[in-house]
């Protein structure tokens, strides 16, 4: 864990407001789990806090991350017009990341919560159905048909199921023993419901909004079912103690 | 070599910099990247008397270079802190100031009591938090209140007092000269400002507090200008904080009146921040020919 300036090897955008980034980070790569994040920051001053985002590929060797991310604000759309060459502060690896198992797996992921879904594709080395929810326009998919057979879920029915993960989930009957799933609240709601029918380890990645990033400021909590370590109350930071969580250990 | 001690109630700092209660946990965590060696004193984050919850989330939210937040003072309290957090500090060299926070008089002075034997060096009774609804603000904002709370922990308390002091007040003066009256040993000062963002999107608060406490470079010129306003009204010391992120924000403090500084917001962007401050002190110090950081304290009047 450390902060350093990161270099920008190169850009894309994959679809309106989705941005895939490579960056030079040195060491940094080497210790990137799948399932950790960033936090990146802006060269405005008046924007002063992080804004983290996953980790979505590390290759240790070239020492380079990728991310890729939505546009969502200011420090997001700074980022998105950042090109080859260009640097940008950067702390981490940040959070605990998925425990791999060794276990037929689920991946579940929704909308900006697929990037890290790939890193953690590429290095669990089991038997593995990929499940992808978009709202219409998709990003990555192809990229995950390396590792493993890859279901589609669509809202607007433009490709895959009709619906979302869960729909697509009970569609084509997808099996396994374990679930990693990242994505927006609601979704990963379902899908602990469905994990508990079903008698389904999960892992399951959350977010909220960051000070520190490293589990100093608890700004990022978030409802934990058994009294956390740090703090004695229901309180698990999600920056330091996930950001992945068995489903089990958090209500959401 | 340059003379950075500072001496506060009888405690010797090696520099004048802190870490400002709540922004640096009990320093495990920024212990990965700092040195805590290296700083004058670690202030804690505040420890109440039982394990606080805090308020919902969201509890923070940007805002122009700066930010709110309203954590609502979670802590693990006094027997956790007691049993983790201050073996842990004393494994390095350097001061040890615990944070204390409270509902009511009664919740204040028993932290204060459980602290009276452990190796702690001052203790920071925290009467400025905009974010709890009892106690926390509610003592820092009548004089009589300020005083009374002051005294009743200067009874007790085996450490020296500093007296935590909100910017949420017409005359932040009027609490200093209370604080001073009840018997304090010294005052740190701002707390955050009382603010607010609303969310134009989603029609709604940012913030589940409603109100958040500000800081960050932004309120730094407030921050000034109350240490100067304070020290020309109080003898005791003052320690100041508000904005601080660079080693010129810090010497700002000392010049207007300041013995020493705490570093807070700064350390979420920058997690070196404390460090290269105390550097840039001893810099500024040899470039300025400055033989003691006493000299600086209190000069531009």
């Amino acid at each position: 864990m450390e902060q350093i300036w990161a270099t920008v090897i190169s850009q894309e955008k994959l679809a309106s407001d989705v941005y895939s980034m490579w960056l030079k980070v040195g060491a940094m790569a080497g210790e990137a789990k799948p399932g950790q994040f960033i936090s990146l920051y802006s060269a405005d001053k008046a924007h002063l806090l992080p804004r983290p985002i996953s980790i979505c590929e590390a290759e240790g060797e070239k020492g380079t991350l990728r991310i890729v991310y939505r546009v969502v604000g200011y420090g997001t759309d700074e980022f998105s017009h950042m090109g080859a060459g260009d640097r940008v502060k950067v702390t981490g690896p940040l959070g605990n990341g998925y425990t791999l198992k060794d276990k037929e797996a689920i991946l579940v992921a929704g909308g900006i919560g697929i990037p890290p879904m790939l890193e953690l594709a590429k290095r669990l080395d089991v038997k593995k159905t990929i499940v992808l929810g978009y709202r219409d326009e998709r990003f990555l998919d192809k990229e995950f048909e390396a590792y493993g057979k890859v279901i589609l879920a669509t809202e607007d029915g433009s490709a895959g199921t009709k619906g979302n993960v869960l729909d697509a989930i009970r569609e084509q009957q997808v099996k396994g023993d374990i679930i990693y799933a990242c994505g927006p609240t609601p979704m990963l709601r379902a899908l602990k419901a469905y994990a508990m029918e079903e008698g389904l380890e999960a892992q399951i990645s959350l977010e909220e909004k960051m000070a520190c990033g490293i589990g100093a400021c608890l700004a990022c909590v978030c409802r934990s079912t058994e009294t956390d370590g740090h703090s004695l109350v229901h309180n698990k930071r999600i920056c330091k103690d996930g950001p992945v969580f068995d489903a089990r250990e958090v209500t959401l | 070599m340059k003379d950075t001690k500072v001496t506060i109630a009888g405690v010797e700092f090696k520099n004048p910099v802190m870490t400002a209660s709540g922004t640096f946990g009990s320093g495990a965590e920024y212990s990965e990247f700092v040195d805590l060696n290296r700083l004058g004193g670690v202030v804690t984050k505040g420890v109440a008397n039982v394990p606080w919850p805090g308020n919902p989330t969201p509890r923070i939210v940007e805002t122009a270079s700066g930010m709110l937040n309203a954590i609502g003072l979670q802590n693990p309290g006094i027997d956790m802190f007691v049993k983790r957090d201050i073996p842990f500090l004393k494994q390095f060299d350097t001061k040890i100031i615990v944070n204390v926070c409270g509902h009511s008089q009664e919740e204040y002075l028993e932290v204060v009591e459980r602290l009276a034997e452990e190796p702690v060096d001052m203790l920071e009774i925290n009467i400025s938090c905009p974010n709890v609804k009892e106690g926390g603000i509610a003592f820092g904002q009548d004089p009589k209140a300020v005083e009374a709370i002051t005294r009743a922990v200067k009874d007790k308390a085996r450490q020296p007092v500093i007296m935590k002091l909100s910017p949420n007040v017409t005359d932040i003066t009027e609490m200093a000269r209370a604080a001073e009256a009840g018997g304090a040993d010294a005052l740190s000062l701002i707390n955050t400002l009382t603010g607010m963002k609303i969310d134009i999107y989603r029609q709604s608060f940012a913030l589940a507090n409603k109100t958040g406490g500000m800081s960050g470079p932004a309120v730094k010129p407030v921050a000034v200008r109350m240490v100067y306003q304070t020290a020309q009204a109080v003898s005791i010391p003052i320690i100041g904080m508000g904005g601080i992120s660079t080693a010129e924000d810090a010497i700002e403090f000392i010049l207007a009146g300041a013995t020493a500084v705490s570093v807070g917001t700064a350390n979420f962007f920058n997690p070196y921040a404390t460090v290269e401050i105390v550097e840039g002190i001893e810099k500024y110090m040899e470039q300025m020919n400055v033989e003691h950081i006493s000299e600086l304290v209190g000069k531009v009047k």
